[in-house]
């Protein structure tokens, strides 16, 4: 079994907020991050990939088609972007980096076609960073 | 849905490695430079990793504040600037980065209740790092 991690970056904005809670609980439980007008970051994307390594290709994977796949499926969708306003599963969920993580996985997992997903990896910001390997 | 939360930090700190267990000469012989008697210091890199089921209702593994909270308070207020050496946790065991590991992880265990504590890691140089995740094999 080898690993084979792809790196992608994508920039977009997002905000916290809970609509079930009042604003004063929302305001006490995301601070800053409650600021409807929404705030941005640089987003780092690791996806891991596992499998076994072709005997005629030499690949675990073929990157063009991971990097089509990831281009399709998460950049398009997220880069440039209100996360909460533009990505649909955001509409009703928070786009924290643990929530991203797993959206990442959901839209990356049921289109991998040789390769297995191992791993999702979003760093919101070089100190912070969020893994999902698809645990219930 | 499980998920698993990672933080760095900083602090820097100075130490010495010596071992009362061994002479002068074996000291010299097994640390090196790191046995110098005025001892040295590092920019510790510390990386926490938590993890847990993400919470519906907030989206997350456990609050950041609460995490950066415990951080800043029991770890980086009482380590950052200080001598290793002189601290309790190393009254009786080497300050390597072995055992710093496993100092912090076990204040975080002792102590954080906001989450699943799954590992420590530590880089010391660019050059070197160490994880501990209390005996328990890593995820990578």
């Amino acid at each position: 079994m080898v690993y084979l991690t792809r790196r992608a970056e994508f920039s977009a904005s997002h905000y916290y907020h809970n609509p079930d809670l009042s604003p004063e609980e929302n305001q006490r439980l995301f601070g800053k991050c409650n600021n409807p007008n929404g705030h941005g970051h640089n987003y780092t994307l690791e996806v891991t990939v596992k499998g076994n390594v072709d005997p005629c290709s030499g690949f675990v994977v073929d990157l063009k088609q991971l990097k089509d796949v990831l281009n399709r499926e998460v950049l398009d969708a997220m880069d440039h972007r209100f996360l909460n306003k533009e990505v649909p599963e955001f509409l009703h969920r928070i786009p924290t980096t643990e929530n991203i993580a797993i959206v990442v996985w959901q839209r990356l997992a049921p289109k991998l076609q040789q390769a297995q997903l191992h791993r999702v990896r979003v760093y919101e910001t070089p100190d912070l960073f969020a893994d999902f390997y698809g645990e219930p | 849905m499980k998920a698993y939360l990672t933080r760095r930090y900083m602090f820097s700190a100075s130490h010495r490695l010596h071992s009362d267990a061994m002479s002068e000469a074996e000291n010299a012989a097994t640390y090196g430079k790191c046995n110098n008697p005025h001892g040295h210091g590092h920019n510790y890199m510390l990386e926490v990793t938590v993890s847990g089921p993400v919470d519906e209702a907030t989206g997350m593994v456990c609050n950041l504040v609460d995490l950066d909270g415990f951080v800043h308070t029991k770890i980086i207020d009482r380590f950052d600037l200080q001598n290793l050496n002189t601290m309790p946790e190393f009254v009786s065991a080497v300050p390597t980065t072995e055992n710093l590991c496993i100092a912090i992880y076990d204040i975080l265990r002792r102590g954080f209740r906001f989450a699943h504590l799954e590992k420590v890691r530590f880089e010391e140089t660019m050059m070197n790092s160490f994880e501990y995740a209390g005996g328990a094999e890593l995820r990578h």
